[in-house]
């Protein structure tokens, strides 16, 4: 009789385990930002302002195991003097569910525009970064982080 | 539950003039993004540190506005050319309010 009883639980708990994997499969996806989200933040920030290439130097790994604790160190080429520093510079990534990562402004008492911490990737996606000068001039790049565990919660 | 926020920081008690320092910070914080679910499927709500601001002397040095795709436990390096002595002074600001400081002297000669 109680051996029975065994049976039949194991049995519901496979079935229970069964539904339960379906309806993961069957949930829609977690929407996600895309280029264009990025762009849209971007816009938001500066108009269509032209940006150019160079003086930014995006450090982030080209694969990350983790996607929970991924490293991202800026820096921006600069004199950091009064007349001529770095004012801000905007890390963006276009596969997590939110755009922004991280929002820096800097102030000539910094010495040197450069600043690291640790974001989460949902999934393998591409990283850009922009800086804005003191005399308005508009820099960016863009890194791809490939991701083997993304870091969203599931 | 949540953890009692407990910033660490690491920045030199001296200098000399014009050097250039690097501080790293970090503070223990769960960083909720807001994207997560529990067991019965409601949305985590977002509780994250938004803002990390820098000051030396009352003066704004650096600021950094964290969004939820910051790490949980976020970290925090940047640099600062010393010019004089007085007080850095690192807040934290949380999405519900809450503000953390961490006062640092330095000795600049």
């Amino acid at each position: 009789m109680v051996f029975t009883k065994v049976e039949t639980s194991r049995r519901d708990v496979l079935a229970l385990a069964g539904i339960a994997g379906l309806a993961a499969l069957l949930a829609p996806r977690m929407s996600f930002a895309d280029v264009a989200a990025v762009d849209a933040e971007i816009k938001k920030l500066y108009g269509d302002k032209k940006f150019e290439s160079g003086k930014i130097k995006l450090d982030v790994p080209e694969i990350a195991e983790n996607g929970l604790v991924v490293p991202v160190n800026v820096e921006v080429e600069s004199p950091m003097t009064d007349a001529d520093y770095v004012k801000a510079v905007h890390v963006f990534a276009d596969g997590n569910p939110l755009p922004g990562i991280v929002s820096y402004k800097f102030t000539p008492a910094c010495g040197k525009a450069a600043a690291s911490t640790r974001m989460r990737l949902a999934q393998t996606q591409n990283i850009i970064c922009i800086a804005e000068m003191s005399d308005g001039k508009l820099y960016s790049t863009k890194a791809s982080v490939k991701v083997t565990i993304g870091g969203c919660g599931g | 539950m949540a953890i009692t926020p407990t910033p660490r920081v690491r920045v030199p008690t001296q200098a000399k003039p014009g050097e250039l320092i690097e501080i790293k910070t970090l503070i223990s914080h769960e960083m909720e993004s807001g994207q997560r679910k529990d067991a019965s499927g409601k949305v985590v709500p977002r509780k994250i540190i938004n803002t990390f601001v820098a000051e030396f002397n009352g003066k704004m040095v650096f600021e950094a506005d964290w969004n939820p795709a910051i790490s949980a436990n976020p970290y925090q390096s940047f640099f600062y050319k010393a010019s004089e002595s007085g007080e850095l002074v690192f807040t934290w600001k949380d999405d519900d309010g809450s503000n953390y400081t961490s006062k640092h002297k330095l000795t600049v000669a």
